[in-house]
């Protein structure tokens, strides 16, 4: 018989035991009788002999081995029931804890993929990044740099660079844009990842005008070939070239550098001419990996990177800008991912232990409380017998069911707060997509669940079991009260100083998104609308069918109605486009790198960029017309300093190109972001520029709601080419607040989190107030009598809940001060110890608490004397 | 009187075994037959009786029946086990080493104190 088996036939064996009892006690009583005694008394006699058929019966049942199982299922209906009883501690309890374990779940989802977990590539460590530096800061390497590298490095296995790139897809309906990456034949051997479908790319593919060949993700070749199994070696019209498919990368094959790249091309660059720099080979526009040779750690490659840098060879030229003068930066790819997000990322998951911490406290707070009501029925117990491990097992069996509970509800928390993580994610979060609620988080879900219930039901459990147990019973009971009391005040002051800690750092990120947003972006962002175009095949090969296709463009756009004013620019301002810098330089010849606006006519006046000295670029500054540069506020202080640089001569872009002449100095302009310190900017028209840029963004500003227009304006550019691809539609407004994304989110975690420390917080200082009150109600009772007024009863009670308070908000604001070290990199124009924030904490603190102890406060200063005494 | 109860650990299970042995038998029965055998000697506690029963057939030495007595009612009737055979015959042997040493000590300490 199995244990499982006695506890489903427990009712059957309860009977059989009772049937034996009787059966001996009827043959003993019987005997008995046949012996000459009366009925009444031999039965009397029989039940003395066996010594109490209730007790037998028990011990039976504990010989029979299945006591505890029979108890835990006893305990666990007990438990239940008296949840069932107090619905209103139960739900407060398990909504705490769900809260708690929900919110930590979800942080843990969204956190453990992008920093804990290895990124999804065979040995993932032996990954490494590599940069060029200029002062100090990460730069994209050159192609030639590439070659070099990997021609005179021995510590990797493979190299590799690669770039953004778009390709359209023509003879389709509406012409579709797909991202992807131009990369260098090593690829996806630097990734050790091969196509599921097809092959590799192969260094004879990767040859300066090599064959157009693609490899295609999973996701693109389902959507759009259907997951023709033979893809492989069909072509595809792409960019008015027809692409041979020559592989499939697997489904769960994920690009960490590019998430959103859907194909691959190789980038078939020209390995030769590298004495020419003045070609794109020599460009910093690339992101190098490497794939370590097994055995070499980081530091050496590194250390040899280095050395090769700082030793140029004869056969391998460098350009002034490439020279690695600075040396490289060389780092595992999982720490570049990350870089970027780290800080934010850390500290969300400090907001949501301190969360998790006050949510455990509150709920042991509230268990405490119930113990201390629950004292009379255990002290009962213990007195009819109830060994303190049973007691104490009890209530265990109480909280980790309350645990359960908030367990399975946390998982609904916690599902919940994943979606709106995600979409509240910052653009740029690393492995967006990997974010799931996984078996991994939900073992850590109930981790969280059952140290939660065991440490809540510990507390109460031995404070209950403590001591003398039957002065419980008794009414004097209130007079043992002071130990606990202390235990509940200690909670309920760390509950306050853990949230001042939230609210703190809450109150920071506010008051420092507050400030970004206050510095002027340098134009005005109002009603004004941005998409970007890219030329479309081979009819725009040559420069002039691109002059010619924005003029026109700007003339249709420019008849819609509603629109006020329209301009082209190769780089708009917090588009989050990748930050192409060039070099410029003055009569000193030295190189200054700056942001190239190549913007028509009217650009300025369309993004209301202010005018300070000069005059603006227009239709005169035209191809053959004397070159003309406007430049930026910045650049013009810095190289001009008290003096009019108008009529002055610059170079932009190398040092090798025609002399602009400086018609003018326009205010600056915030490029990568609010809280970027400004960069240099120079602006020209695309006829008086040396190329034509590949893709060019559209700037319109409208009379009215901007966004209504999308679909006329685009309509409009399409009446000129509807082969054309048009993308990133967004208002200014937009890329502003996505430009401030990482800021904004951890404010909105933390304000959360905050919000809801600050209530359980409250409901913590109330707790403990009201019961208190309860406690001392006789004491009220004989104070009124004495003569003391309703105020003088009303200032006792909050004057103690007013100490509790202060006493967490001092504790708390010393934690804050430190804890806001790990907030630095996130703060933006606000100290850290800001005073104006941690006196408004104080200030919401002192007014959230008067509330808590405003309601025990009233109800004990309406205790009528009379009614108290009279009851003692 | 006090000799009655003092039954040395774990012997009744031991008593118990032996009884039913005899053939299958209730438990009231178990304690006559105990009570008789001893001439009174052994007056096992009735209250230790079934939790015993009930450890014996939990640990499969003995298995139980609900059959009619003689007088028509229905009571459960042990039986000895294959396993409880095994082990009352080995604890039987080790009784009856454990009493002929102990015998053997005591007579030696009488020796002693002539």
């Amino acid at each position: 018989m199995n244990w499982w088996h006695r506890l489903s036939h427990r009712k059957q064996m309860e009977e059989q035991l009772e049937k034996e009892m009787r059966f001996h006690l009827d043959q003993h009583a019987a005997e008995l009788i046949a012996q000459g005694h009366h009925p009444e008394e031999a039965r009397r006699q029989a039940r003395l002999a066996l010594g109490g058929p209730e007790q037998v019966k028990e011990n039976c049942r504990d010989a029979r081995g299945t006591r505890w199982l029979v108890d835990l299922w006893q305990d666990f209906r007990y438990a239940a029931r008296t949840l069932r009883q107090r619905p209103g501690f139960t739900a407060v309890s398990a909504l705490t804890l769900a809260l708690g374990i929900g919110a930590s779940t979800a942080i843990f989802s969204v956190v453990n993929p992008i920093l804990f977990e290895p990124l999804p590539y065979p040995h993932a460590g032996r990954i490494a990044m590599i940069w060029d530096t200029f002062q100090g800061s990460r730069s994209d390497v050159t192609f030639h740099t590439y070659r070099e590298l990997a021609a005179r490095s021995r510590s990797f296995d493979a190299m590799a660079v690669m770039q953004a790139c778009h390709l359209t897809m023509s003879r389709a309906a509406q012409p579709e844009r797909f991202e992807g990456q131009s990369v260098s034949a090593g690829y996806f051997g630097a990734l050790a990842v091969a196509p599921a479908l097809g092959r590799d790319f192969q260094p004879s593919d990767d040859r300066f005008q090599g064959p157009h060949v693609i490899v295609l993700s999973d996701a693109l070749w389902r959507r759009r070939f259907g997951g023709d199994g033979a893809i492989v070696g069909r072509q595809i019209p792409l960019d008015g070239d027809l692409y041979t498919v020559i592989g499939v990368m697997p489904k769960g094959f994920e690009d960490v550098l590019a998430p959103s790249a859907e194909f691959w091309v190789p980038m078939q660059y020209d390995a030769a001419n590298a004495a020419n720099f003045e070609t794109q080979e020599w460009g910093h526009h690339l992101h190098m990996l490497g794939r370590l040779r097994p055995g070499v750690g980081i530091d050496r490659a590194r250390r040899e990177l280095n050395e090769i840098a700082a030793a140029p060879a004869r056969e391998f030229p460098r350009a002034s800008w490439a020279a690695l003068k600075y040396g490289l930066i060389v780092n595992s790819l999982q720490g570049e991912i990350i870089r970027g997000v780290k800080p934010v990322l850390l500290a969300v998951v400090g907001a949501v232990v301190l969360l998790l911490l006050i949510a455990s406290v509150n709920v042991t707070n509230l268990l405490l409380a119930r113990g201390a009501q629950r004292r009379g029925e255990f002290s009962m117990r213990a007195a009819l017998g109830a060994a303190r491990p049973r007691l104490v097992r009890q209530m265990l069996t109480e909280s980790l069911l309350l645990a359960l509970l908030g367990g399975a509800l946390g998982m609904v928390v916690a599902q919940l707060g994943v979606d709106a993580l995600v979409a509240l994610s910052p653009a740029g979060l690393p492995r967006a997509g990997a974010v799931i609620v996984n078996g991994a988080v939900f073992a850590f879900a109930f981790g969280v669940t059952a140290l939660a219930g065991i440490a809540v039901g510990l507390i109460p459990a031995l404070q209950v079991s403590r001591g003398d147990l039957v002065a419980g019973i008794q009414q004097g009971s209130r007079r043992t009260a002071g130990g606990r009391h202390l235990t509940r005040r200690t909670l309920v002051v760390s509950e306050v100083a853990l949230a001042i800690v939230l609210l703190v750092s809450a109150g920071l990120l506010y008051r420092s998104l507050e400030r970004l947003f206050a510095v002027p972006p340098g134009f005005d962002a109002a009603h004004l609308l941005a998409m970007q175009l890219q030329y479309n095949g081979h009819r725009y090969d040559a420069d002039s069918a691109r002059y010619r296709f924005l003029a026109q463009a700007l003339e249709a756009v420019r008849r819609v109605p509603g629109v006020g004013s329209a301009a082209f620019t190769s780089l708009l301002p917090l588009s989050g486009d990748r930050n192409d810098t060039y070099g410029a330089s003055f009569e000193d010849r030295r190189s200054y790198d700056t942001f190239r606006y190549v913007a028509t006519p009217g650009y300025c006046q369309t993004m209301g960029i202010a005018l300070r000295r000069g005059r603006l670029l227009d239709e005169h500054d035209a191809a053959g017309a004397p070159l003309a540069v406007l430049i930026g506020e910045s650049l013009a202080r810095s190289q001009f300093p008290g003096q009019d640089p108008v009529g002055r001569r610059m170079h932009v872009g190398g040092g090798n190109g025609p002399w602009y002449t400086i018609v003018g100095v326009v205010g600056d302009v915030k490029q990568g972001s609010l809280a970027d310190s400004q960069a240099n900017a120079v602006y020209i028209t695309p006829t008086q520029s040396w190329f034509a840029d590949d893709a060019m963004s559209l700037v319109v500003r409208a009379r009215g709601d901007v966004a209504m227009l999308a679909p006329a304006i685009k309509n409009a550019m399409w009446s000129v080419d509807k082969h054309q691809p048009i993308v990133r539609v967004a208002t200014m407004d937009a890329l502003l607040a996505r430009s401030e994304s990482q800021r904004r989110f951890a404010m909105i975690v933390f304000e959360a989190f905050a919000l809801v420390a600050l209530l359980l917080a409250a409901t913590g200082v109330y707790g403990v107030l009201s019961g208190n009150v309860t406690e001392r109600m006789r004491e009220i009772g004989v104070r009124s009598a004495l003569g003391a007024s309703r105020g003088d009863i009303l200032a006792l009670v909050v004057r103690q809940g007013l100490s509790l308070t202060s006493l967490g908000v001092a504790i708390g604001l010393m934690g804050a001060a430190a804890a806001s070290r790990a907030l630095v990199t996130l703060l933006f124009g606000v100290s850290r110890l800001d005073p104006v924030t941690y006196l408004g904490v104080i200030a919401l603190a002192a007014g959230v608490s008067a509330i808590a102890c405003w309601v025990p406060a009233w109800r004990a200063a309406r205790v009528d004397p009379a009614i108290t005494l009279r009851a003692e | 009187m006090a000799a009655k109860s003092d039954l040395p650990q774990g012997t009744l299970d031991l008593l118990i075994l032996k009884v039913v042995a005899l053939g299958p038998v209730h438990g009231y029965a178990i304690a006559q037959r105990l009570q008789q055998v001893s001439r009174d000697v052994v007056q096992v506690p009735q209250g230790s009786l079934y939790p015993a029963l009930h450890r014996l057939e939990n640990r499969g030495l003995l298995a139980a029946d609900w059959k009619e007595t003689e007088t028509g009612r229905e009571a459960k009737f042990y039986r000895l086990t294959r396993k409880g055979k095994a082990q009352l015959e080995t604890e039987a042997a080790s009784w009856q080493r454990l009493t002929e040493a102990v015998g053997l000590i005591l007579k030696l300490s009488e020796g002693g104190a002539q």
